[in-house]
C-alpha cells in the first residue's frame, strides 16, 4: 500500500530525511520508533503533503501512485489520513461544521453525494459514543480548550469518521493517561482492516501493548537503521535508543 | 494682512459653486440657514481633507474626489428604486426608506410605526423649524469634522425619530438607503433619533447601491440617547462597488445607557465610516465592532473617537478587516479618558487580515488617558492566514479555496456573533460568505 523509497528531505536548508525507505502492507500495523529529534514527524508531514518540506529525492507511492506532487486534500482523497501529534485550534470553526465539511469534501473529491443531515448526525454520535467525546465538546470550537486527551480522541474520531486507508498516527499516546490511551487504542483496533494500513509513530512502547504492531522500524537521524517484528518495540523498551544514536551518526 | 487664496482643486471649487447655487434652495431659513453657512465656511477654508490632515492621514479625499457630484434631486421613480434593494429583506422590521438621500413615504411605514414612536420628514422638519433640530450636532468630538461638516451644509432629507421616554420599541426600525441613478449624484441624508430616558430601540441600517453611475454618499446618523436607554444598532454598507461612500455615526450617550454598533462592509471603492461617540452620564456601556471585507482596489476607513467624559462607562471596540487584492483597509480608532472619567475601562482591537501580497492595512489606535484609575487596553494586529493551520485542513480533504474561506469565516464571525438579532446576524454572515464565494 505505502513504498517510500530513498526519500531525502531538508527544511530550512537543514537535512531531515536522510534516504528512507519504508513499505507498508494493506492490512498491516507498523510502528516507527525512534529518539526526539529523529525525524518522525517530519516523515509524517511530508507524507501528508506539508509545503514547507523540500524533498530533494525519492518517492512516495500509494498503490503504486506517486503521490509526491499531489496537494495535501487530494493525497486526502486518496485515503492518506495524519492524525496529529500537536492537533491545532480553530477558534470560531465548531467542531460539528468541521466534521461535516471535511466528510463532505472527501466525498464530493470521490464523486460521491454528499450526506444528508440525519446520516451524518447518526454518525457522529455513534462515533462520538466509541471515543466517549460529549456532545457538548462537538459544539465547541474545533479543538479549543479540549484537553491534550480530548484532543487525540478528536483525531480519532476524524479518522473513525472519513475511513481513510493508509492511517498515520504520530504519537497520539503523548499526553494521554492509561484510560484515555485505552480508549484510543480501542478506537484504532476497531478500525483495523485488511484493506486499511497503519503508521504509528511513537517515542514509548506502552501504546504497543495496546494497538500490537505487525512490524516495528527504529528511525535515526532520518533513517530507519532496523526492522523487526513486535518484539522489537520491547527490546528498545529495555535498551533506549543510545545504539542506534551512535549507529547512524 | 494678506488674504491667503488657497489653490483649490476642480472638486473643491465645484463644491463652492454648489453651495452658492443651492443654498438657498435648500430646505430650511434663518438658523437652519446660518448653520449651513457655517457649516460650510470650514469646508471652504479648509477644502477637501487629504493625507495633510491627520485625521484623513489614510484618506486622501482630495485625491480621491476628482469631481463633485451635484445633489441628488428626489428621483422621479423612488420608489421603484427603493424597491431593488435587497438588504435585510427578511429582517422584520418597520422601514424607512432613504432614494438618494430622499425619503420615500410611499415605501416608508409612517402610517404604521410603533407606539411611542414618532418619525418627521427632515425636509418638512427643516422648513418648519422643528423643535429636535436643536438636538443635532451635539457630539463635541466631532465638531469640524469635514463629512459631518459637508452634511451639515446640503442635508436635503432624512427624518427626525423620537422615542418616547419609557418605551420599549417592540420592532426595529430599518433605515433603508438605495442609491442609484444614470449619472453621478451625491446624497446628504440627516437622520437625528432621539431616545428618551428609560426606552429602547433596535435600529438596521442598510446602504446599497443599485444604479450605474458612480455617486458620492454622505449620510449622518445622530443618537442623542437619554439615561436608562438601550440602543441596538447594526449597520450594512453594500453600496456600489464604485461609489465614495462617507456615513457619520454621532452619538451622545446618558447614564446607565447601553449602545451597541456593530456592521459589515463590503461596498464602495471609498468608504469612510466614522463613529464620535460621548459617554455623558456615569455607568453606561458601549460595544463598537465591524466585519469589514475588501478587494480589488477598494479602500476602506473605520474611524473611531470614543470621548470618556464621566467616570464609571466601559466601551469596547473589536474591528476586524480581511483584505485581499490591492486594497487598502484603515483602522483609526482613538478613546479619550478625561480627567474626572475615573473607573473608564476601555478596550479596543482590530484585527487585520491580508489574503495578497499587495492588500495593505493601515491601523492606528490611540489612547488618550487624563485620569490614572481606568483600565485601557489597544491592540492592533495585521497577518495572514496561518501556514499551519490551512495545512491541517487541506489534510483532512479541504480544498485550499474552501480552507482559506473557513478560517476567513471564523476570523470574521468574533465580530459578527456580537450582531444580537438572529436575522440580521443571518444575513451579514450570509453576506460574508458569498463575499468569499466570489473570490478567485
Ligand atoms: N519546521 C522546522 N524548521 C526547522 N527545523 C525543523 C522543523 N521541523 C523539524 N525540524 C527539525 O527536524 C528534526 C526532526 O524533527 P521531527 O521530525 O519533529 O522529529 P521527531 O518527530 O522524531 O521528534 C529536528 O532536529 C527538528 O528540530
Ligand atoms: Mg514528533
Amino acid at each position: 500500500m505505502l513504498q517510500i523509497n530513498n526519500l531525502v528531505v531538508e527544511i530550512e536548508g537543514k537535512r531531515i530525511l536522510n534516504g528512507l525507505d519504508l513499505s507498508v502492507k494493506a492490512g498491516e500495523v507498523a510502528a516507527i520508533m525512534g529518539p526526539n529529534g529523529s525525524g518522525k514527524s517530519t516523515l509524517s508531514y511530508v507524507i501528508a503533503g506539508k509545503e514547507e518540506y523540500e524533498v530533494l529525492d525519492g518517492e512516495i507511492l500509494v498503490d503504486g501512485e506517486n503521490i509526491l506532487e499531489l496537494e495535501p486534500n487530494e493525497r486526502a482523497a486518496r485515503g492518506v489520513f495524519l492524525a496529529f501529534q500537536y492537533p491545532l485550534e480553530i477558534p470560531g470553526v465548531s467542531t460539528m461544521t468541521f466534521l461535516k465539511a471535511i466528510m463532505n469534501a472527501q466525498r464530493k473529491a470521490r464523486e460521491e453525494a454528499e450526506l444528508t443531515t440525519p446520516e451524518f448526525m447518526k454518525r457522529v454520535k455513534a462515533a462520538a459514543q466509541e471515543l466517549h467525546i460529549d456532545q457538548e465538546m462537538l459544539r465547541r470550537g474545533l479543538n479549543v480548550g479540549f484537553s491534550g486527551g480530548e484532543k487525540k480522541r478528536m483525531e480519532i474520531l476524524q479518522m473513525a469518521l472519513l475511513e481513510p486507508r493508509f492511517c498515520i498516527l504520530d504519537e497520539t499516546d503523548s499526553g494521554l493517561d492509561i484510560d484515555a490511551l485505552k480508549i484510543v487504542a480501542e478506537g484504532v483496533n476497531t478500525l483495523r482492516d485488511p484493506a486499511r494500513a497503519f503508521l504509528v509513530i511513537t517515542h514509548y512502547q506502552r501504546l504497543l501493548n495496546h494497538i500490537v504492531p505487525d512490524t516495528v522500524h527504529v528511525m535515526a537521524n532520518g533513517r530507519i537503521v532496523r526492522s523487526g517484528g513486535k518484539e522489537l518495540a520491547l527490546e528498545l523498551e529495555a535498551s533506549g535508543y543510545a545504539d542506534y544514536r551512535e549507529q547512524a551518526a | 494682512m494678506a488674504e491667503i487664496t488657497p489653490i483649490r482643486t476642480a472638486a473643491e471649487v465645484a463644491l463652492v459653486e454648489r453651495f452658492e447655487d443651492l443654498k438657498d434652495k435648500l430646505p430650511g431659513s434663518g438658523e437652519i440657514a446660518r448653520g449651513r453657512d457655517e457649516a460650510f465656511a470650514l469646508i471652504a477654508a479648509a477644502g477637501l481633507p487629504n493625507r495633510r490632515v491627520e485625521e484623513w492621514k489614510y484618506t486622501d479625499l482630495r485625491s480621491a474626489v476628482r469631481e463633485a457630484a451635484p445633489l441628488a434631486e428626489r428621483p422621479a421613480d423612488a420608489a421603484a428604486l427603493v424597491d431593488k434593494g435587497r438588504a435585510f429583506a427578511k429582517v422584520d422590521a418597520v422601514r424607512l426608506s432613504f432614494a438618494n438621500g430622499h425619503l420615500v413615504a410611499e415605501r416608508s411605514d409612517l402610517a404604521a410605526l410603533p407606539a411611542g414612536v414618532t418619525v418627521t420628514p427632515l425636509a418638512a422638519a427643516l422648513a418648519e423649524g422643528h423643535p429636535l433640530l436643536a438636538e443635532m450636532g451635539k457630539v463635541a468630538v466631532a465638531k469640524g469634522n469635514f463629512a459631518l461638516a459637508l452634511n451639515s451644509a446640503f442635508m436635503m432629507d432624512g427624518a427626525l425619530i423620537k422615542v418616547a421616554a419609557g418605551t420599549a420599541v417592540d420592532k426595529a426600525l430599518h433605515l433603508r438607503f438605495v442609491n442609484g441613478g444614470a449619472s453621478p449624484f451625491a446624497t446628504a441624508p440627516r437622520i437625528v433619533i432621539l431616545v428618551e430616558d428609560g426606552a429602547s430601540v433596535t435600529v438596521h441600517e442598510s446602504h446599497e447601491g443599485v444604479g450605474t453611475a458612480a455617486y458620492q454618499a454622505n449620510s449622518v446618523v445622530e443618537i442623542v440617547a437619554g439615561n436608562g436607554t438601550t440602543i441596538t444598532h447594526a449597520r450594512l454598507n453594500a453600496e456600489q462597488a464604485d461609489a465614495i461612500a462617507l456615513s457619520t455615526l454621532a452619538v451622545t450617550l446618558g447614564a446607565e445607557a447601553k449602545l451597541t454598533s456593530l456592521g459589515a462592509v463590503t461596498g464602495g471603492s471609498l468608504s469612510r465610516h466614522q463613529v464620535f461617540l460621548a459617554f455623558a452620564g456615569e455607568h453606561s456601556s458601549l460595544t463598537l465592532g465591524g466585519a469589514t471585507m475588501l478587494r480589488g482596489r477598494q479602500h476602506a476607513d473605520t474611524t473611531l473617537v470614543v470621548d470618556h467624559a464621566v467616570p464609571h462607562c466601559d466601551s469596547r471596540e473589536l474591528f476586524k478587516t480581511v483584505i485581499d487584492g490591492e486594497a487598502t483597509g484603515v483602522f483609526q480608532g482613538k478613546i479619550i479618558v478625561r480627567p474626572d472619567a475615573q473607573k473608564t475601562d476601555g478596550r479596543m482591537m482590530s484585527a487585520a487580515l491580508l489574503l495578497s501580497e499587495t492588500a495593505t492595512m493601515n491601523n492606528k489606535p490611540e489612547l488618550e488617558i487624563f485620569a490614572d484609575d481606568v483600565q485601557c487596553a489597544h491592540g492592533a494586529t495585521c497577518g495572514e492566514l496561518d501556514d499551519d493551520l490551512l495545512f491541517y485542513l487541506t489534510a483532512r480533504g479541504l480544498p485550499r479555496a474552501v480552507a482559506e474561506a473557513l478560517l476567513v469565516q471564523a476570523f470574521l464571525g468574533e465580530a459578527l456573533e456580537l450582531v444580537e438579532d438572529e436575522a440580521v446576524r443571518e444575513e451579514l454572515v450570509a453576506r460574508a460568505e458569498g463575499w468569499l464565494g466570489e473570490r478567485t
